[in-house]
């Protein structure tokens, strides 16, 4: 499975996409993979100030459901609607439409560069 | 490491996804696991269900025997029919449920779950001390594929030397498929029309690629696992493990009219059963639908709306494909059991609001089975 080289990536299969202080995340597609047909998402609003490492939501496939961890400290600055709205996007396309919130960094991150993540993946 | 199917190699091509279940690698899915539900629903699903168990009894006193060791009354299957079955524990609990096939007048054929096979076939040997049958655990004699769904009949007769529109519900026949010998049953766990065919391993890759060119121009599709769990549940079919253990007996299940009292030998567990019929369950087995769009899941409680006790717990939960809200069934406490009753479950500590429903969440329209 291809890893964009492009992002930064935590061990919980998410994907941060950093520019500035400013990152927009999605979850990987080995992590929507595993998930199977995605059908709800929880993300938090607008606003919350999430704790690197800690639960920020809910991903619900029609197999199991998963918690989305916050990749790192921040405040949500944005969500995607599209996403909520039709959540198979993120089977479809998880690194592209698929996103899932955007967030003001307050803090750099201990986060995984793609050959790191990809390295991750191969091992599980 | 886990069993393989024969199927293996044709799974791995078809790019499936692979899970862990019962000591066998299954597929999981092959594409989208909601895809291969709706393609059951409105088409056909093609499913390598041969980590499934079979044993069989041979000998004139093959279905007394079954009598006393299974709560249905197998002497009286007719040859050629099938009948849902359980065996359980002296004290009623259930230890597996069974579908048994009586293929000759003394040859029954048993199908067990694949996590259960060994402790049936030890239990029936047992049980069945004294009775002229012999008793052998035939798993790895058979594969066994069904293909499911409105298009299934139409999939199986253009191959076929049987004339499947004769094959009724419930029934099996010897045949072919594609000039293989085959056993043809018209059985299934989704809730649509369909067919499980028991072959011989090695013809089980023959089987699987005739059946999928018969089905391609009818929209047949490689279904996985994950499907036939949505599919059962919408169908309301209790899953051994979830809804069904050694802790209930088949009258908590909703299940009581399995078990047949009237015996020449009695059966095993058959007083303890008579208590349960007589006393009434104390918990009964429901359907809920979740006015929420978080899913109930395995495990979790459900809640008296009014006082915040728990009254039961949910053993199977998904969003449902076809009716596009979560479905959940659960065991709760009888006082709560009526359909209609408002009550909550505690998903992962939000209080979700369900509604119980009578089951099946899904039934087919009766008329497609014809071919």
């Amino acid at each position: 499975m291809s890893v964009p080289t492009n992002l930064k990536y935590t061990a919980e299969h998410e994907w941060l996409d950093i520019q500035g202080d400013i990152a927009t995340v999605g979850i990987t597609a080995y992590a929507a993979d595993a998930l199977g047909d995605i059908v709800y998402v929880d993300l938090p609003g607008v606003g919350t100030v999430l704790q690197g490492g800690e639960p920020c939501g809910e991903i619900e496939s029609t197999k199991s459901v998963s918690d989305l961890h916050a990749p790192a400290d921040g405040e949500v600055t944005e969500i995607n609607d599209a996403v909520v709205e039709e959540p198979g996007v993120l089977n479809l396309e998880p690194f592209k439409d698929g996103w899932l919130f955007r967030m003001r960094m307050s803090d750099s991150a201990a986060l995984l560069d793609a050959a790191e993540y990809q390295r991750l993946t191969d091992s599980q | 490491m886990s069993q393989r199917t024969p199927l293996h190699e044709v799974h791995r091509q078809l790019a499936a996804t692979f899970t862990d279940f019962a000591g066998w690698s299954m597929p999981v899915r092959y594409t989208s696991e909601i895809a291969e539900h709706s393609a059951v629903r409105t088409t056909a699903g093609l499913f390598d269900l041969s980590h499934m168990g079979q044993i069989e009894l041979l000998g004139p006193e093959a279905g007394v025997a079954l009598d006393f060791a299974l709560v249905g009354r197998a002497s009286k299957i007719g040859i050629g029919r099938a009948r849902y079955t359980m065996i359980c524990d002296h004290d009623g609990g259930i230890l597996d449920d069974l579908v048994v096939y009586r293929l000759a007048d003394q040859h029954y054929l048993i199908v067990a779950n694949a996590s259960n096979t060994s402790v049936v076939h030890a239990l029936l040997k047992e049980r069945a001390t004294g009775y002229a049958t012999t008793i052998r655990n035939t798993s790895s004699d058979w594969s066994l594929i069904a293909v499911q769904g409105p298009a299934a009949a139409a999939i199986v007769d253009e191959i076929s030397d049987l004339d499947v529109a004769k094959l009724g519900y419930y029934a099996i026949d010897v045949g072919t498929l594609d000039g293989i010998d085959v056993l043809l049953a018209r059985t299934g766990y989704t809730g649509e029309d369909g067919f499980e065919v028991y072959c011989a391993p090695m013809d089980s890759e023959a089987i699987w690629m005739a059946l999928s060119a018969s089905g391609k121009s009818r929209g047949l599709v490689p279904a996985g696992l994950a499907c036939r769990d949505t599919l059962r549940l919408e169908a309301g079919m209790p899953l051994y493990g979830q809804e069904l253990s050694r802790d209930v007996t088949p009258f908590e299940a909703g299940l009581g009219r399995v078990v047949v009292f009237d015996k020449a030998d009695g059966f095993v567990g058959d007083a303890a059963l008579a208590r349960r019929r007589d006393d009434g369950p104390l918990q009964t087995l429901v359907g809920l639908k979740s006015l929420g769009r978080r899913s109930p899941r395995t495990g979790y409680h459900v809640l008296d709306p009014a006082s915040g006790e728990q009254i039961g717990r949910v053993t199977s939960g998904a969003p449902s494909p076809t009716l596009g809200y979560p479905i959940a069934i659960a065991y709760v406490s009888t006082a709560f059991g009526a359909t209609g009753s408002k009550l909550v479950v505690d998903v992962r500590g939000v209080h979700e609001d369900v509604e119980v429903v009578a089951l099946p969440f899904y039934r087919r329209n009766t008329r497609s089975l014809t071919t």
